[in-house]
């Protein structure tokens, strides 16, 4: 079905796999570095590292608002805490712990927020985080991070380690498609540009690059040259990529896993409407909760897929030109 | 930086010093929390007069005790305590609340120097502390990490999930004190919302239990603090001060006094009630003989 299947083969290692294995390489090079759970290490698949490292890792059982603030009290005093939970619990339930306790008062922690989106699946519509860039993505000084890849993860989490301010980590758990190299790195702040085109762009975020990346080649049998860039880093935004993909294709696509309010879609065209306005399509959830289902199916029934944005792509292409 | 000994007197008059120039401090803005600031005067004083082990000189000392007070419309009373021990000069307090001011209404730990953590939102200081006094046991620093919060503060789940989980952690290098003054915003704490026993109910979480009869006496504060400082049988320490709300500020007597309007007449009735009972400690001192 995919036609870029080939060139980008699902990864060998789960992301939460790549996950633990960096945070332990960084807890092995900085005795800073912790981590804290709320009851959903296994699910992480954590629990080996809390047993062979017990000093390092804590489970705070469920109580997301505690956990949150230990962290932040650990980061007062030197420590450098990656937090983890579901994104609905990490971004909804302990706002006002990441708000007040972590960034208001300048105690650094990683919140990692676990199954985005319609990676919820079959725990429904409870447990489907649509809004959480949104919510943090409005806190002053945290960093936003999705990483599309295993690569991206990997070079990503000992960067959110070492940040003054606090971060959130938007986190796929299971095996993802290897979009890069092991060579490649990444720095927060930076987008990476996976195609050349100028017809239009596509700006993607976490599983929507390599829909992105299909949508791509799709469009390419039918003549249309489209850039599609991997904006892992939601904030800070990569201002300058995203412009001249403005100004040098005329036409933005977004497309996210998440509410098309507040998420990337509105960072980008909050950017565009002040400095480069161009026509724009936001592929997302349309203000919509989430609900129980295979993920598959749920990307298609909030039209997350590669077919979406390409249908997406072709009409801001039309709207060129026009007043 | 070794604990000072301090005669009760001396103490006390640390107290009355610490409430005249919280109350000058509000005064001088026209309002604000005077009631929670007033009941923790003579904790403050215990604290910063003799129990925390602090250098005004290098706030950020690592080996130094730790205060949060998660209660943070305290901040004005605790402000008066660090300015007369030496943290930033008195003329300072002036600038509560002034536009550009390192002394906000709520306490901010990266603007006031000797202010260990940022507070406000209630119930967040006391999960906060107990990742402090976490980090200090890994660290294996010797200091101690003091709480204060509020009883109404109480009503917030996140200070019992933190109660459950420093009991789990076995943190002995915690001390929470609950100033217990029976009053929250709306009322009486029985009205609002009925707290029962909060000793009872620490005891149940798996902490050892100290009770304050009077949170406003010196030698009581003094016994109980040591008592939570030196119990190191691997259970956090919580110790219950009863107090009263709005302690020594006689128009707070009169009415709601969670945050109040200071009229010119009602500061001048405190400062007279202040001085009095500064006339009363310097009798009751040279009656028992002791020297300056």
């Amino acid at each position: 079905m995919y036609q870029i299947a080939e060139r980008y083969p699902l990864d060998g290692a789960e992301m939460r796999e790549i996950y633990c294995r960096t945070l332990e390489e960084c807890m092995e090079a900085d005795p800073a570095v912790v981590a804290l759970d709320a009851d959903l290490m296994t699910p992480l698949g954590i629990a080996g590292l809390w047993k062979k490292r017990p000093e390092r890792i804590f489970n705070c059982g469920i109580q997301e608002a505690n956990m949150v603030g230990v962290a932040a009290g650990m980061a007062r005093e030197g420590k450098k805490p990656f937090v983890h939970t579901f994104g609905v619990f990490a971004s909804r339930r302990a706002c006002d712990q990441i708000y007040m306790s972590c960034a208001y008062g300048g105690n650094s922690v990683c919140i990692v927020g676990s199954d985005p989106g319609v990676a919820s699946a079959l725990n429904g519509g409870t447990h489907a985080p649509n809004e959480d860039i949104a919510i943090l993505r409005a806190c002053p000084t945290m960093t936003v991070v999705e990483p599309a890849d295993a690569q991206t993860l990997r070079c990503l989490i000992p960067q959110l380690a070492a940040l003054p301010a606090p971060s959130y980590l938007r986190l796929f758990r299971r095996q993802r498609p290897r979009i890069y190299p092991e060579t490649e790195t990444f720095s927060i702040g930076k987008a990476k540009q996976l195609t050349q085109g100028e017809d239009a762009a596509i700006l993607a975020c976490g599983i929507e690059v390599y829909e992105a990346l299909e949508a791509a080649a799709r469009l390419e049998q039918e003549g249309i040259r489209v850039r599609v860039l991997d904006l892992f880093s939601i904030k800070p935004l990569d201002t300058q990529a995203v412009l001249a993909a403005a100004r040098e294709t005329g036409a933005i696509v977004t497309a996210e896993n998440h509410n098309i309010l507040g998420g990337l879609g509105s960072a980008v065209a909050e950017l565009l409407a002040e400095e480069c306005p161009v026509p724009l399509e936001r592929v997302g959830i349309r203000d919509q909760f989430g609900q129980v289902g295979p993920m598959d199916w749920l990307m298609e029934h909030y039209g997350l897929t590669a077919g979406d944005i390409t249908e997406k792509v072709k009409r801001v292409i039309a709207r060129k030109g026009k007043k | 930086m070794s604990r000072e000994k301090k005669t009760v007197w001396e103490l006390e008059r640390f107290a009355l010093e610490i409430r005249r120039q919280t109350i000058r401090e509000l005064h001088s803005l026209g309002s604000g929390h005077v009631g929670g600031c007033m009941s923790i005067v003579e904790l403050l004083a215990v604290l910063y007069g003799e129990r925390l082990q602090v250098d005004p000189a290098n706030p950020r000392w690592e080996e130094r005790d730790r205060l949060v007070v998660s209660k943070g419309h305290a901040g004005p009373a605790v402000y008066a305590a660090l300015a007369l021990r030496g943290f930033f000069p008195l003329e300072q307090l002036e600038t509560l609340n002034r536009p550009g001011t390192k002394l906000p209404s709520h306490m901010d730990a990266q603007k006031t120097p000797g202010v260990d953590m940022t507070t406000g939102s209630l119930g967040q200081g006391v999960s906060a502390g107990v990742g402090m006094a976490l980090a200090a046991r890994m660290d294996k620093r010797s200091c101690q990490v003091c709480v204060v919060a509020g009883d109404g503060e109480c009503d917030e789940g996140q200070v019992w999930e933190a109660a459950l989980f420093a009991a789990a952690q076995g943190l002995d290098n915690l001390t929470l004190i609950i100033d217990q003054n029976h009053l929250q915003l709306d009322g009486s704490t029985d009205e609002v919302l009925s707290l029962g026993s909060l000793e009872e109910k620490l005891r149940a979480f798996g902490w050892q239990v100290l009770s304050v009869e009077d949170g406003h006496s010196i030698p009581q504060l003094r016994q109980a603090l040591s008592a939570a400082w030196s119990g190191k049988d691997g259970r956090p320490t919580a110790v219950v001060l009863n107090t009263i709300k709005g302690k020594g500020y006689p128009a707070a007597m009169r009415g709601p006094n969670h945050h109040m309007i200071i009229s010119d007449g009602d500061f001048e009735e405190a400062m007279e009630a202040l001085a009095q009972e500064e006339q009363r400690l310097r009798e009751r001192e040279e009656a028992a003989g002791c020297t300056r």
